[in-house]
């Protein structure tokens, strides 16, 4: 598996009419998470989220490519 | 200031209720002349129905304000007669820059779609749409347009409602069946009713400034986040008809209104955005805040909101004027049947539903847009440049780059008015779904489908070959012309042919009505007078056709 680098996002049982939505639709969902946090807070929600989703890909070989495009120009 | 528009001046007439002294009653009264107040009441007139438009004005719009009119728009505004005007003078682009800082980040190019009569959008200031509307609405002898009558007092009951209205020579009463109020977001109509509009309002300000350039300036979108020239904020520029080009800064909460219309405020700023040596002159600036709210119901017993009255949204996206003109396809018909005697009256509680709907689609859009535009915490501020800083290299990150989604119809999938499907369907011509359009040929005649439904039911019945009709069924089709809300047969084929047996043959010339609405041998399409699809099957049953009409017009019972 290579890091996937293109749209990706859909819900199961959910129709788009839009190519937007999908993405849109988790969009919202990320900054709502955040919503009414500290920036402290909000570090904290983060790093547990990357901590999350990492596990769940589990390719360290995928999370290795991700990590180094994420630290790329910072 | 320059002036490369004319205002005209709409001459004051006074009302034969001033002249004679008598108290009128009217089936329809519109109040707002604006883009969907005119609309509703042309095409009310243009269906048979009389109706009175009241305005407090006497000019258009003053400044460009809607200026983005996208595909649906426009197929409304071609039934109402003004859509080539507004093409025709309109521009459209279709080259967008996004720039994050000092750089851009990409650009896309939204070439049009082939084979639809009008394009994905159109850059027009709003005041020629009005000036066309005007145009149009005053060759309808039905139509009343009466300028400078500015309504004073509402009161609804069970029948109608009463109206005082206020002109030059005084005030006045007259009385209507049906209140559509369309007099924008402001709407005078819902104060007096004493009605809710609840939402809420985005803390920012921005500067809107049409500027005429001297010289060539591309036909394009640029959109920049956090640029140099105005730092942390976003600014939008895009053109529209006459070389003007409308520029929107993002001012922050704090601006003051006053200060920053000053042209030696805002001159400075566009320079810093162009660079010093293109010349421009400015021609309009106005500094805005928005809201993004609805009311709860958009009728009120006889009483009938659309556009800006019912709902505001921010303007990323085009969402206004757009929606507003939805609102009016989606309530004129309704009405018509309505007064006609033909659909109860809870066929307007379906105006409410559906549109209410569309404006939530609509309202979370937008609202999505403006929170990537103008992020209101530091983590979103972090997120929001975390995606523009991927956007450049990542297809991904460009999905989620969110300066507006273009306004396009809501698709109705949950309206009671439509009948399920009962056989598989490709495609996204659904039951709800505004139609599709598609290049037509009748006879030796080149033209387009939309231009072909639209103010009656319609059944498209897609057939090999027409010729091949037999008797029976063609007797069955034409059965369906002669209830009491009649459907007009219009057969598609791919091989075309002359009207056949009195039924009109539309030949799908280029093979997209088949493509576009997943179409078979006996594939039925019942469209509704707003050009949405209604129901469909994969076979022509005339029971079927008759129950789905009686649901898409509440005469179930």
């Amino acid at each position: 598996m290579t890091l996937n680098l293109n749209p990706n996002f859909s819900e199961p049982g959910k129709r788009y009419f839009q190519t937007f939505s999908p993405g849109d639709d988790f969009y919202e969902a990320l900054i709502e998470t955040h919503r009414d946090l500290t920036d402290e807070q909000s570090n904290l929600v983060n790093a547990k989220l990357v901590l999350l989703l990492s596990n769940h890909i589990g390719d360290i070989a995928v999370l290795r490519e991700a990590l180094q495009l994420a630290r790329h120009g910072v | 200031m320059l002036s490369t528009y004319a205002y005209p001046k709409y001459e004051y007439i006074q009302p034969p209720e001033q002249r004679s002294g008598e108290t009128r009653r009217y089936p329809v009264v519109v109040v707002g002349a604006g883009p969907v107040g005119l609309a509703a009441a042309i095409e009310l007139a243009q269906t048979g129905v009389p109706v009175v438009v009241l305005d407090d004005d006497d000019t258009v719009s003053v400044g460009s304000r809607g200026v983005c009119y996208a595909k649906r728009a426009l197929e409304v505004l071609d039934r109402l007669g003004v859509g080539d005007d507004c093409v025709a003078k309109g521009v459209s682009w279709n080259v967008g820059r996004t720039f994050f800082r000092e750089e851009e980040v990409y650009n896309f190019n939204l070439l049009p779609q082939p084979d639809f009569k009008r394009p994905g959008m159109i850059n027009l200031q709003q005041y020629y749409l009005e000036e066309y509307e005007i145009k149009r609405a005053r060759e309808l002898p039905n139509l009343d347009l009466r300028f400078r009558n500015k309504v004073v007092s509402v009161a609804p009951d069970g029948s109608g409602a009463t109206l005082q209205v206020e002109t030059p020579d005084g005030i006045y009463s007259l009385e209507t069946d049906w209140l559509i109020a369309a007099d924008g977001a402001r709407s005078a109509v819902r104060r007096m009713m004493n009605l809710e509009i609840d939402g809420k309002i985005f803390m920012d300000r921005f500067l809107i400034a049409d500027v005429v350039m001297k010289a060539d300036f591309p036909s394009e979108r640029w959109f920049w986040f956090d640029p140099p020239f105005h730092p942390g904020q976003s600014v939008l520029l895009h053109r529209q008809a006459d070389n003007v080009y409308r520029i929107d800064f993002q001012l922050g909460w704090q601006a003051d209104p006053e200060e920053e219309k000053k042209p030696e405020k805002v001159i400075p700023r566009i320079k810093a955005m162009l660079g010093d040596d293109r010349e421009f002159e400015l021609e309009w600036v106005s500094v805005y805040t928005f809201q993004c709210r609805r009311m709860t119901e958009f009728r009120h017993g006889r009483v009938l909101f659309a556009g800006d009255a019912a709902h505001q949204v921010s303007p990323f996206g085009a969402r206004g004027a757009n929606s507003g003109l939805q609102d009016t396809d989606n309530l004129v018909w309704k009405l018509k049947l309505v007064l006609d005697g033909l659909a109860p009256q809870t066929l307007l509680d379906t105006y409410s539903q559906e549109r209410v709907f569309a404006a939530d689609e609509n309202l979370m859009n937008s609202t999505r847009s403006t929170d990537f535009i103008t992020p209101k915490s530091k983590t979103s501020l972090t997120f929001r440049n975390a995606v523009l800083s991927l956007a450049r290299d990542h297809a991904f990150a460009r999905a989620l780059v969110n300066s507006g989604r273009l306004s396009v119809a809501a698709y109705l999938t949950d309206s009671r008015l439509n009948t399920a499907d009962s056989a598989p369907f490709a495609g996204n011509m659904v039951p709800g779904a505004a139609m599709d359009d598609a290049p037509v040929r009748e006879g030796a005649r080149d033209g387009w489908l939309l231009d072909c439904v639209g103010t009656r039911f319609v059944a498209l019945v897609y057939v090999s070959d027409p010729a091949g009709l037999d008797a029976a069924t063609v007797q069955c089709l034409k059965e369906l012309g002669q209830g009491g809300i009649p459907i007009e047969v219009l057969l598609v084929s791919p091989v075309g042919g002359l009207a056949h047996r009195g039924l009109r043959v539309l030949e799908d010339c280029a093979g997209r009505i088949a493509e576009r609405y997943d179409c078979a041998p006996g594939t039925v399409y019942l469209i509704r007078p707003d050009q949405h699809v209604a129901a469909r099957w994969r076979a022509f049953e005339l029971e079927s056709v008759k129950q789905a009409l009686a649901r898409a017009t509440c005469n179930t019972h």
